[in-house]
């Protein structure tokens, strides 16, 4: 019985004769996500990415010790069964401290991520449309902030607007929305003259509604794809910027400051550095296969 | 504008040289709103200090009369556009103001790092683009196999290892447990001071002098952050390659070289290789570019006394002279790099003429 109704569930979904918009919608998630599921690769970073996301949320639950509480006389102690990874130098649970860090992670990768997709959309998608000199004087601006590279502008930001995980976002950010402005452009121009734009036109739609009604979802997939992929360049600059003590501060745990709080200790203690660097590798790693199977799958021109 | 000009034909030479002289200027005339919107950035972002100027150079102690003094000297009481044309009339003149914990002009601080990160920099480009040009060239030919899946991988672990933590992990495993590399930083003790060469880059000048156990010590300082770095580069080169081959192989040329009977050798390289040389000393330049990046963090693991290692000291201290010199330059010579790759592109790729 629970057989038949999965099966004429997977039936339902991967019908193209649709009946209503809203399965054409669940189609399309539906051969998305079967898509996924065929790339083990992709599939991997998913889980993984989804792993994060879970981690985050349930850190309170997963993590076996208070990250923040100093114990001064358990300092330094090697892996164990009490303390899985170990403990740093002031006695904290080095486990706990990088389940708490996830969290740290996952608020710089989503706010980045919320600041960086509507500027970059907005100022790409109004040059693409517009053109003409607000084209080029938005161009303009973009490529200046391209010509830095990334760490470097973000450092002199966030040491301008100074050290915490605010200005950190905002410093990162800064360099995130170029290339999305970019991209933005290229595809609004791609659609500027199509028919379905110049009837919407003619039919007395404002810039904003085309943009926002017609131009985003056609953009959507492809930022979505340059989002993610983005991700891990997001996440390695923020443990950058953390281990140059310029991201989160102590003692909120962030996998950066931990990994470089453990280089005075690396002698004694390895796994201090070693434990919450695998961290970032494995998680950017995620975003990156991620992005590239999504990629595959929904922009098969790049593939 | 660019549709015009492609569409226009049988022109004279004359026309030609006259747009090629106007694509020129244009050119420079981008480049020259770069730079101006770089120095704004940076006049901006040392505007932003939350620190008062004045105090940081006269300290907390001093009267009310000496700081008006000071403010007025440093022009602080001028309007911003006034500030701004002084600064860029400061920055024109090598003037970059004076660092506040080396008590030398920024100038001769950046002139004296800057060769050991350029040299750290380049040997870097020079591994990533030699492994990782050949890598994906290969992995395109072989596209599907395991040798193209194992490229991806080792490609995609470079794009997400944190470069700091690899040079840590590197420092821990080959020097500390093993004692195979030096502990960090140009040169050891013995060898300090040996050669005072003309370029500051240590290699070259030991060369000149003729000090090859200077030479040996520092290849081999050199070796583990330029093969970290290196590494960062490939990652980036064998994807930008492969992706470069695999647009030439779709070609019709490649399909006639094969009816023809050529190898897959000389196809490859003869033919399909020529053909994006010129992209690939682009992406390449580009890698150099990036790496100045990756130089920030890798010269803080390693004690690299270079362009990051002073950009990072100057941040703790808040040094925002320095700061924003280092800054600039990286901006300048970002552009300076993309700038001369683009005249390369259009030098060596007659369709762009």
């Amino acid at each position: 019985m629970a057989t038949r109704s999965i099966d004429a569930l997977h039936n339902w979904l991967i019908s193209e004769e649709f009946t209503s918009s809203r399965q054409a919608r669940f189609h399309k998630a539906y051969v998305l996500w079967l898509n996924l599921a065929g790339n083990p690769l992709a599939l991997g970073g998913f889980l993984v990415v989804l792993s994060l996301i879970v981690i985050a949320t349930f850190a309170p639950l997963l993590a076996t010790h208070d990250p923040i509480l100093q114990d001064l006389t358990m300092a330094l102690k090697p892996p164990s069964a009490i303390n899985w990874f170990g403990t740093d130098e002031f006695g904290r649970d080095v486990y706990s401290r990088l389940v708490y860090g996830a969290r740290t992670t996952l608020y710089i990768s989503i706010l980045v991520t919320v600041i960086v997709a509507p500027i970059g959309f907005v100022i790409g998608a109004t040059a693409g449309y517009l053109g003409g000199w607000i084209d080029v004087v938005l161009m303009r601006i973009t490529d200046i902030f391209l010509s830095f590279p990334s760490l470097v502008l973000a450092l002199a930001f966030s040491a301008a607007l100074g050290p915490g995980i605010e200005n950190a976002v905002i410093a990162i950010a800064l360099t995130v929305w170029p290339p999305i402005a970019r991209l933005a452009r290229a595809e609004t121009l791609t659609f500027r003259q199509a028919d379905f734009v110049v009837a919407a036109e003619l039919q007395g739609a404002g810039m904003a509604r085309i943009l926002f009604r017609h131009i985003v979802p056609l953009c959507a997939p492809s930022i979505v794809i340059r989002l993610t992929l983005n991700m891990s360049s997001v996440i390695l600059t923020a443990a950058g910027l953390g281990f140059l003590g310029l991201g989160a501060q102590p003692p909120m745990p962030e996998w950066g400051a931990m990994a470089a709080s453990g280089r005075q200790y690396l002698l004694d203690a390895w796994w201090l550095t070693t434990v919450p660097g695998l961290a970032i590798l494995v998680v950017s790693l995620a975003f990156n296969l991620l992005g590239d199977g999504l990629r595959d799958i929904m922009d098969p021109r790049n593939a | 504008m660019s549709i015009a000009h492609t569409t226009e034909t049988g022109w004279s030479g004359g026309k030609a040289a006259v747009s090629a002289l106007r694509k020129v200027a244009t050119s420079f005339a981008v480049i020259l709103t770069t730079l101006l919107g770089l120095l704004v950035i940076t006049f901006v972002v040392g505007r932003m200090v939350p620190a008062d100027p004045v105090i940081a150079v006269i300290g907390d102690q001093a009267d009310q009369a000496t700081y008006e003094r000071v403010y007025k000297q440093m022009g602080l009481d001028q309007p911003l556009y006034v500030q701004f044309a002084t600064y860029i009339g400061n920055v024109a003149h090598l003037d970059f103001g004076q660092s506040h914990v080396t008590k030398n002009p920024v100038a001769s601080d950046l002139a004296r790092v800057f060769p050991a990160t350029l040299e750290l920099a380049t040997l870097a480009t020079l591994i990533g683009a030699s492994l990782g040009v050949p890598l994906g060239i290969i992995s395109a030919v072989r596209k599907g196999t395991w040798v193209d899946h194992l490229a991806r991988i080792v490609g995609l672990l470079g794009h997400s290892t944190p470069i700091f933590w690899l040079g840590t992990i590197v420092i821990l495993v080959f020097y500390a447990k093993f004692g195979l590399i030096p502990g960090g930083g140009r040169l050891d003790v013995y060898n300090e001071g040996l050669v005072e060469g003309p370029t500051n880059s240590i290699i070259v000048d030991a060369i000149l002098a003729g000090e090859w156990e200077v030479l040996r010590d520092a290849l081999l300082h050199l070796a583990a952050p330029a093969i970290i770095l290196g590494y960062a580069a490939m990652a980036y080169l064998s994807r930008m390659s492969r992706s470069f081959m695999l647009e030439q192989l779709r070609q019709e040329y490649v399909l006639t070289a094969k009816a023809k009977g050529l190898g897959q050798r000389a196809i490859v390289w003869r033919h399909a290789f020529r053909n994006i040389r010129v992209q690939l000393l682009t992406v390449v330049a580009l890698a150099h570019c990036g790496l100045l990046d990756g130089t920030v963090l890798i010269e803080t693991v390693f004690a690299w006394p270079g362009l990051g290692q002073y950009l990072t000291s100057a941040l703790f201290f808040a040094d925002m002279n320095a700061v924003l010199g280092s800054v600039l330059l990286i901006g300048i010579i970002s552009i300076a790099i993309n700038l001369l790759s683009d005249i390369t592109y259009r030098f060596l790729d007659p369709r762009t003429r």
